[in-house]
C-alpha cells in the first residue's frame, strides 16, 4: 500500500506536465494553469490525509 | 526487515522527483513529503514498543509517572516539530522552518518548567 502511493503521485505528476506541454503548444495557457492547480490539489487531498494518519499515531503513542 | 522497504521506497521516490522536477517543482515536493511521512509512519510500530519498554522499566523501578509521561510527551512535541521545520526548510522557507523551531522549544520548556520547579523545592527542602 505505502509503495501505491509514491506511484499513484508520480504519475499524477507526469501525466500532468505531459498534457501541459500539450496545452501550451495548443497555445492554451490559462488552460494549462488551472490543470497544474488541479494537479495539485488533489496530491494535496492525499498528502493531508496522511498527515492526518502521522497525527494520530503521534497523538496515541505519545500520550496527548 | 523494515529496513530494505524504506530504502527502496526512497530510492524509487528520489528517482521519481528527478523526473518530475524538471517540469513541475511543487510536484516534486509534494512527492519528497509524502515519501517523508510514508518513512515515519513506517517506523511507528518500533516507536511504540520501545515506548512500552521504557514504561515497563519504569513501572519496576517505580518512577514517578508524571515524569516519565512529561517526557515521552516532549519525545512527541520535538518529533512533531522536527518534521514540520524540514519539510518546509525544503520548500526554501527557513524563516518559518525558524519559527516553528523556537514554538517547539517554547512547548518543551513549558512542558519542562513543572519538573524543574518540583526539583528545585527539593533542593530547597536539602538546604537547613
Amino acid at each position: 500500500m505505502d509503495i501505491d502511493l509514491i506511484f499513484k503521485i508520480a504519475g499524477v505528476g507526469i501525466f500532468i506536465s505531459i498534457i501541459n506541454i500539450v496545452l501550451k503548444q495548443a497555445n492554451k495557457e490559462e488552460q494549462a494553469q488551472m490543470l497544474t492547480l488541479v494537479g495539485v490539489i488533489v496530491v494535496l487531498m492525499i498528502v493531508i490525509q496522511l498527515i492526518n494518519e502521522l497525527f494520530n499515531d503521534v497523538r496515541s503513542v505519545f500520550k496527548f | 526487515m523494515i529496513i530494505f522497504k524504506i530504502v527502496g521506497i526512497a530510492i524509487v521516490a528520489t528517482i521519481f522527483i528527478i523526473v518530475i522536477k524538471e517540469e513541475k517543482p511543487e510536484m516534486a515536493f509534494l512527492l519528497s513529503m509524502v515519501t517523508g511521512l510514508l518513512i515515519l509512519i513506517l517506523v511507528f510500530d518500533q516507536i511504540k514498543l520501545i515506548i512500552d519498554l521504557v514504561m515497563q522499566l519504569a513501572e519496576k523501578g517505580n518512577i514517578d509517572l508524571l515524569y516519565l509521561n512529561t517526557i515521552i510527551k516532549i519525545v512527541g512535541i520535538a518529533y512533531v516539530g522536527e518534521f514540520g521545520a524540514q519539510i518546509t526548510k525544503d520548500a526554501n522557507e527557513s524563516a518559518l522552518a525558524g519559527k516553528i523551531e523556537i514554538a517547539t522549544k517554547i512547548l518543551i520548556m513549558f512542558l519542562a518548567l513543572p519538573v524543574m520547579i518540583s526539583l528545585l523545592e527539593i533542593v530547597i527542602d536539602l538546604i537547613p
